[in-house]
């Protein structure tokens, strides 16, 4: 038994039709920790996370949340979670208060206090019909109803996908709240690698339905190093490196990113002369399109 | 103190807000014995994970720069003058550090070094120093 992973997902695979969406996936969250799952749309991150909700059976391999089937048990697992889905599919004929009403009566955990809270911090009026919110207001008020009740774990499928600045901040600052609050977990998809790196100890990067990299945040970052060479006048292709993973030229320098110690690395470097190289910690990002080979934001433009 | 974040800069959050108390701490702007701002306060302020800045602390505290004191939070620890011994030591082991790294990595033995570093030490040297390495 291992209750220090809250969720526990094993060799899952899926097939829809002749795609598969998810290619024998493992995935552990620890308990107490916020954890991102990071990748383009349609790599598999909501068909991975509706898995874990147990609103898809599993064709090949295992799900367990809490120790538990969420297909078999659902009222028991679904009991622990706060789920907030991308498209937020809320009933828009009912008014906030109705929806809160009607959420409360699912949790006996819920938290009237912490509700009206929250739905006067993000400046809710409690008797408008949903259909006449805003986007951002929509994702509000389905982010109090998925936290109102204090969930061990709170799971949130692109919250902040389409959303101005200020409502983003709001579901991070919640985030960063419900963590706070001792041993709860939070899981939440996202293409936005800066919020991702804000909030996350730990990430997940999905790629077609496979999983490319997982690992605690700062020990990701720590293992990947962004080299630049200058003005080697042609002199850097016979020049390979342990870990490298991707090179680029531009113009006179020469953009390696390399994965594995910093202490290797700088020992290979020591045969260049020390003007000539550069070492510097990548961004997220930039680790992202070193294993996927695309850029983030250039495959969710529309 | 204000501590600044910048998720395009490749350093990790942590070491981020670690580098600015240190520099802080330093210069003075943060004196020994002064609360640090608690972790969740802090977390809320910067909206970024509460563990990012308790392993931040922890390893300040780790360095002898904080220390956290039960029912007190963590306090800038040291006395006297604003650069307390502790916080002078941490900013130049690591420099120490890197450059036992790099002599191992170029085959420098430890006695060797050692009279680099003296002869280095002397006062007619100190004008011709690495950029860097500044205390």
């Amino acid at each position: 038994m291992n209750t220090e992973h809250v969720i526990e997902v094993s060799g899952l695979s899926r097939r829809f039709g002749g795609t598969d969406a998810l290619r024998n996936v493992d995935l552990q969250v620890p308990r107490g920790e916020v954890f991102g799952l990071v990748g383009s749309n349609g790599a598999g991150k909501t068909t991975l996370i509706k898995h874990i909700l147990g609103l898809y059976r599993c064709q090949r391999g295992s799900v367990r949340v809490y120790g538990m089937d969420p297909v078999k048990t659902p009222e028991k697992v679904l009991a622990r979670v706060g789920y907030l889905s991308e498209d937020r599919d809320l009933p828009l004929w009912m008014t906030v208060r109705e929806l809160l009403g009607y959420t409360k009566a699912f949790y006996p955990g819920w938290d009237d206090a912490y509700a009206a809270e929250l739905v006067h911090l993000f400046r809710l009026d409690p008797n408008a019909r949903l259909q006449t919110l805003s986007r951002g207001q929509l994702a509000q008020t389905g982010l109090v109803a998925a936290i109102a009740y204090r969930p061990d774990l709170l799971i949130l499928d692109e919250p902040s996908a389409g959303l101005d600045p200020v409502v983003r901040r709001d579901i991070l600052a919640a985030i960063i709240r419900t963590v706070a609050d001792e041993g709860r977990t939070v899981l939440f998809s996202s293409h936005l690698l800066d919020e991702v790196e804000r909030v996350c100890d730990r990430i997940a990067m999905i790629q077609d339905g496979k999983m490319v990299m997982h690992g605690r945040l700062d020990a990701l970052k720590e293992q990947h190093h962004h080299l630049i060479l200058h003005n080697m006048n042609g002199h850097t292709s016979d020049l390979r490196f342990t870990g490298e993973l991707t090179r680029e030229r531009v113009g006179e320098e020469t953009h390696i990113i390399v994965e594995g110690h910093r202490e290797i690395l700088e020992a290979e470097c020591s045969g260049i002369q020390r003007a000539q190289w550069d070492l510097r910690e990548p961004s997220l990002e930039e680790i992202f399109v070193a294993h996927t080979g695309r850029a983030l934001w250039a495959m969710n433009a529309k | 103190m204000e501590v600044y974040l910048n998720t395009n800069d490749g350093a990790p959050l942590y070491r981020q807000i670690m580098q600015q108390i240190e520099a802080a701490i330093a210069t003075g702007l943060l004196r020994p014995g002064e609360a640090m701002p608690p972790i969740r306060v802090l977390a809320q302020r910067l909206l970024i994970n509460p563990n990012t800045v308790l392993r931040a602390y922890r390893e300040l505290e780790a360095s002898g720069l904080l220390k956290s004191r039960q029912g007190a939070g963590t306090v800038v620890s040291g006395e006297g003058s604003p650069l307390a011994t502790n916080a002078k030591e941490a900013l130049i082991r690591k420099q120490v550090h890197a450059l036992t790294v790099m002599a191992r990595n170029l085959n420098i033995s430890g006695p060797r070094l050692h009279e680099l570093i003296e002869e280095a030490y002397r006062p007619e040297h100190t004008t011709c120093r690495e950029p860097g390495a500044h205390s």
